[in-house]
């Protein structure tokens, strides 16, 4: 059984993800990104919420915020909080999803159909729609509340993908047999199923991660973050607005570190994607 | 049904069914499709009353520090929203409004929901609607001129930047341009939409010219990289070497041959990326201020205002059903092996 999984195991699927061009160049971009976010903090000249002159000044490298603050200090610090959140709400949405598409495939018949038509019902909200109406009876939005609800907001598209990669494995040999062998249930998804679905769920988990950076930076954007002092590059956007035109770093800064981060993720999904076509004989 | 049938679709193998018995078919297929889509929307509004009014409480999150030091205040929005029947007599009664083209009182001005809504809406559609005018040329141009440089220089550099474009988030697209063309390096146009009272928003075309460009620049690259991936399908395909061979020009097997069968597929995922504007327009309008559902929605959130959060949410999922509905029935319409297979 061991040799049926082993052209889609996870060494040799990098090995060839790192031949394709973009998925290099997307994985160094993303990794200077993260490294940029974790670690630039560290060497920040100005503290988070230190004020270093007057609003929308020319004072230090990429001049004040709205209220004086360094906008270079906020940059660095900026990172962390979208990395962790789009990061988690990935991870969520993907499990989420993989549940509810592996066991609609598995199952087969009518919970097919209904687990699948539900499916349909959050398909038909776009994502940032299904987070703005549950934060309407909200007061003010922890962390995690919008972990949740992007992460949510992915499960129904992920299912649909893992579902239809799942159906293509669960009539295959190797599944019947295992069943056939008396193996439970949980065991023959997590052994033989899952195993087999590598290729396509981890590009479809980059093309997450790429929408949930843009998602938890839109929420910042429309002003739902969590905590309205600290610096978020999402948030950053919406309190500089009215700086745009004076002192355009304020809110170009953090802009162009979005547009670095999702280009890079990107470019790593589609590598990804184009990696796990190759591998499908 | 005829007018499609005489389009020359080279997949065509067996005749379209003729008669009442494919008649009839269809139409059992068409109710069937239509009744999922009432279904779905259905399901949609249990989402969003329990989404909007069970998850949190409403009077809460609008009083806030005032909840605890005003409680005429906690009983005059009670009773507004009903919040002290059950939440099924308060589903139905909502829903009730809503069929009858009643949704309720604004909690932010007093106003009949509805009032406010039906000209946003006219807007929304108008700026869906110049979107896709301009991004369904655009996106097949691009796509056509990526397919004849296959894996070319040209082709390459072409699909780099659609890829790059494709992730970068909407509204990072709309400030980079309003940076550009508005306040930092050119000053051409407005970076918001001039709305004067009595007016629409197209009266002054200029300060429309930026929320498009941003919503054809997010959803070009994903139609077009579809419609070049299919017309090199095409392009390798059988019957086009042999119209190649029969001494017919490039740019005629190109224009007869690949772009009618990019249509069907082109069809597809344009209605996936109009339903997308339909989300987009949320953070486009709200950047540009522009007059429409989207930035409504996001003002109705900010203030906790129930009723009308429930009202846009529900507009926005209808576009969406309906658009995806459409696709499906032109692209069944326009694959003459779809219409066999379900008339037999």
């Amino acid at each position: 059984m061991s040799d049926t999984r082993s052209h889609t195991s996870p060494p040799s699927f990098f090995r060839r993800a790192l031949r394709q061009k973009r998925f290099s160049v997307g994985l160094t971009v993303t990794l200077l990104v993260v490294l940029f976010a974790i670690f630039a903090p560290f060497f920040a000249p100005h503290g988070e919420n230190e004020t270093t002159g007057p609003p929308y000044a020319k004072v230090g490298v990429l001049g004040t915020d709205y209220l004086g603050q360094d906008v270079l200090s906020r940059v660095m610090y900026g990172g962390q909080e979208i990395l962790v959140v789009s990061t988690l709400a990935t991870v969520l949405g993907m499990v989420l999803g993989i549940l509810i598409g592996v066991v609609a495939a598995y199952s087969g018949g009518w919970w097919d159909e209904v687990i699948m038509r539900l499916n349909d019902v959050l398909l038909a909200f776009p994502q940032i729609l299904l987070a703005l109406v549950v934060l309407t009876a909200l007061q003010n939005p922890s962390t995690w509340v919008i972990v949740v609800l992007v992460g949510t907001s992915h499960a129904p598209r992920v299912a649909r993908l893992a579902r239809g990669v799942a159906l293509g494995i669960v009539s295959r040999d190797f599944v019947v047999a295992a069943e056939a062998l008396g193996e439970k249930r949980s065991r023959v998804i997590l052994a033989e199923v899952l195993p087999n679905m590598t290729g396509p769920l981890l590009a479809e988990a980059g093309l997450r991660l790429t929408y949930s950076i843009g998602l938890v930076a839109a929420l910042g954007f429309l002003g739902f973050a969590a905590d309205p002092g600290a610096a978020n590059w999402g948030q950053m956007m919406n309190e500089n607005r009215l700086g745009l035109a004076t002192q355009p770093w304020s809110v170009l800064a953090p802009v162009v570190m979005i547009a670095i981060f999702t280009i890079g993720t990107n470019l790593m999904a589609d590598g990804l994607a184009q990696a796990a076509e190759k591998g499908d004989d | 049904m005829t007018e499609a049938a005489t389009l020359p679709d080279p997949f065509e193998e067996v005749a379209p069914p003729r008669g009442r018995s494919g008649a009839a078919a269809w139409t059992t297929w068409l109710l069937r499709r239509l009744g999922l889509a009432v279904l779905t929307l259905w399901l949609v509004s249990v989402l969003v009353f329990v989404a909007t009014t069970a998850l949190g409480d409403p009077v809460r999150a609008i009083l806030g520090r005032d909840y605890n030091s005003n409680p005429g205040r906690v009983a005059q929005l009670e009773a507004q929203l009903n919040s002290n029947d059950s939440l099924v007599s308060q589903y139905f009664s909502w829903l009730g409004g809503l069929l009858t083209g009643d949704p309720g009182t604004s909690l932010a001005n007093q106003q009949p929901v509805w009032g406010q809504i039906s000209g946003s809406v006219v807007n929304t559609l108008v700026l869906m609607l110049l979107a896709a005018v301009v991004m369904i040329p655009l996106a097949f141009g691009i796509a056509m001129i990526s397919a004849h440089y296959r894996r070319r220089r040209p082709d390459t550099v072409i699909q780099t930047v659609l890829l790059a474009l494709a992730g970068v988030p909407e509204f990072v697209t709309g400030i980079l341009l309003v940076a550009l063309f508005s306040t930092s390096v050119f000053h051409i146009f407005p970076a918001v939409t001039i709305d004067s009272p009595g007016g629409h928003p197209w009266d002054v075309p200029k300060g429309m010219v930026l929320p498009v460009a941003t919503l054809v620049l997010a959803v070009t690259p994903y139609v077009s990289r579809i419609v070049r991936a299919t017309l090199l399908d095409v392009l390798d395909s059988d019957y086009v070497e042999l119209a190649r061979l029969k001494g017919i020009p490039e740019p005629v097997v190109m224009r007869k041959h690949a772009l009618l069968n990019a249509i069907v597929p082109g069809i597809q995922v344009i209605a996936l990326q109009l339903a997308w504007l339909a989300g987009g327009v949320v953070l486009v309008e709200t950047l540009f201020a522009y007059p429409g559902v989207g930035r409504q929605l996001v003002d109705s959130v900010r203030n906790h205002d129930v009723p009308m959060v429930q009202a846009l949410s529900m507009i926005i999922a209808a576009v969406y059903i309906v658009v995806n509905l459409v696709a499906d029935v032109l692209s069944i319409l326009l694959t003459p092996r779809a219409r066999t297979a379900i008339s037999s």
